[in-house]
């Protein structure tokens, strides 16, 4: 058993130092005099490092300024979703709740291209105009990646509700509070770590997004990229050290946002 | 005054059924019955946190069967005490007071008025997380008392506590009745804690109230033998 585990382990470990190692290794593109990298060793490793040559390309600047945005833009979505939704499964039972407990998995459970392919062709149904402004556009950016960061939201905001002693509420009720009051002053303060699990997962899965985003708003530099998608344009033209260095940049945001997480969020709900 | 009449309750397996008792203005009732039978229930009845069938509940000369809790100025410490987790104690007395846009000057000295009748001065500002179980319930009685309320629904509030601060709060109770005159339903199934507070047993048998010891009060003054274990403590 601990053998397994180790192995798991390792692997998730080994994956990130490889990849740390390959930009440490890989060969240097002397973007300044052989002299001076000669002169000054250990600074050229950081001036001809493929991130620091990565983030001198104005695309992948843009992307991840769009990056940041889209991401914190979906994880605020997100909450103003999956606040009153995760609170009304915790709390109520009414007819349909499980069926709309399924629903909710759905986008989970999808594989992310059929929820890109959908996103497509639901807008087909939409006046042109709306269309235009959205599909291939940085509006349809931030809409797949809501369609499925969402999800784990309300997820993560249900199961924090869940843990919350209905009780309180009550005695809030009694106390002369409305349901309103009771949520917003007894509720919602109890539940603020919950709120930034939800929200730090959601950002976590915008950041990653990819299928959905390449079908529905495509792939167009300086417009629709975003970092998962210079992973992919870069691959594409054989660039696998501005790959390996935008993956870099993901990672270090990733790891920001686990600790984050951790150290702010509900342990047993993180992630 | 609290006045329940052929209230019927559906919760979930079991049912309450025709349930009729009145606590006199100003009285301490103690319900007494098993685990499971449903007292926690007619509790939330009278509070109206949940919703009845049929019957009749009359607080403090006021039908409130259709009113919601907030307007049944009813004070109510569950079982668990369920404090505010984010809340000093401080912000637990004043929170009733401030949902009612009561002045702060006045909230300020219902407060320290509060913390002297169940001394809790010292503990004003912690939080739930730092208190002892005996401290937790006088927190959760105090919150329940600050608005003043016709009626007190307790729900086994002595039932985590270990015997000395039992005897402690018992003591408590019945001081801070004989202060406030609040009208007092509490709910246990101890009933050593009957027969020193109440001076009504109810009791909860089979989905009926029955007054019991033949309907007659139970005399509420010590018996010489608690007398004497009170002092022993």
């Amino acid at each position: 058993m601990g053998a397994i585990g180790a192995t798991y382990v390792l692997l998730i470990l080994f994956m990130l130092l490889a990849d740390a190692a390959y930009m440490v290794t890989g060969e240097t593109r002397h973007t300044i005099s052989p002299e001076w990298t000669q002169d000054h060793p250990v600074l050229a490793k950081v001036v001809n490092s493929p991130i620091v040559a990565a983030m001198a390309k104005q695309e992948i600047r843009y992307s991840i300024v769009l990056s940041l945005i889209s991401c914190t833009m979906t994880a605020l979505l997100s909450l103003v979703v999956a606040i009153p939704v995760g609170y009304l499964l915790s709390r109520h039972r009414f007819f349909g709740r499980n069926l709309l407990d399924a629903i909710l998995d759905i986008p989970i459970v999808l594989p992310p291209l059929v929820v890109g392919l959908s996103l497509l062709i639901l807008f087909r149904y939409f006046p042109a105009a709306i269309r235009e402004a959205v599909v291939y556009e940085i509006p349809a950016v931030i809409l797949a990646q809501f369609a499925v960061a969402c999800a784990f939201a309300v997820r993560t905001m249900r199961a924090t509700f869940d843990q919350i002693d209905a009780r309180r509420e009550q005695v809030a009720l009694t106390l002369g509070c409305s349901r309103v009051q009771a949520f917003g002053l007894v509720v919602l303060p109890e539940s603020m770590r919950g709120v930034l699990t939800a929200g730090t997962l959601a950002w976590a899965r915008a950041l990653g997004e990819f299928g959905p985003l390449l079908i529905f708003a495509g792939a167009t530099r300086n417009k629709t990229e975003v970092l998962s998608t210079t992973v992919f344009l870069e691959l594409s033209i054989g660039n696998l050290e501005a790959a390996v260095a935008v993956s870099l940049i993901m990672v270090a945001a990733a790891v920001f946002v686990l600790i984050v997480a951790r150290l702010w969020g509900t342990r047993s709900l993180t992630l | 005054m609290i006045l329940v009449e052929r209230l019927i309750v559906h919760a979930g397996s079991f049912r309450l059924e025709n349930i009729s008792f009145q606590v006199p203005e100003g009285g301490y009732a103690v319900l007494m019955g098993k685990t499971g039978c449903g007292k926690t229930t007619l509790l939330e009845a009278i509070a109206g946190l949940k919703a009845i069938s049929h019957g009749r509940i009359v607080l403090d000369g006021s039908d409130v069967t259709r009113l919601k809790p907030a307007e049944r100025n009813v004070g109510l410490v569950p079982q668990d005490a369920a404090l505010f987790t984010t809340m000093s104690v401080r912000d637990h007395l004043a929170f009733a007071l401030m949902i009612r846009k009561v002045p702060r000057a006045v909230i300020r000295r219902r407060v320290a008025e509060l913390a002297e009748m169940l001394e809790i001065g010292h503990l004003l500002d912690r939080y739930p997380a730092g208190l002892s179980g005996g401290e937790t319930q006088r927190v959760a009685l105090g919150r329940a008392l600050s608005f003043r309320p016709a009626t007190l629904l307790l729900d086994e509030p002595l039932s985590a506590l270990d015997d000395q601060t039992r005897d402690q709060m018992m003591g408590l109770l019945k001081r801070v009745q004989a202060e406030t005159k609040v009208t007092t339903l509490h709910v246990t199934h101890n009933r050593r804690e009957a027969s020193r507070l109440a001076n009504l047993l109810l009791e909860l048998v089979d989905g009926r109230v029955e007054m019991s010891r033949s309907g007659s009060p139970v005399d509420a003054r010590p018996t010489p033998a608690e007398r004497q274990e009170t002092r022993s403590h």
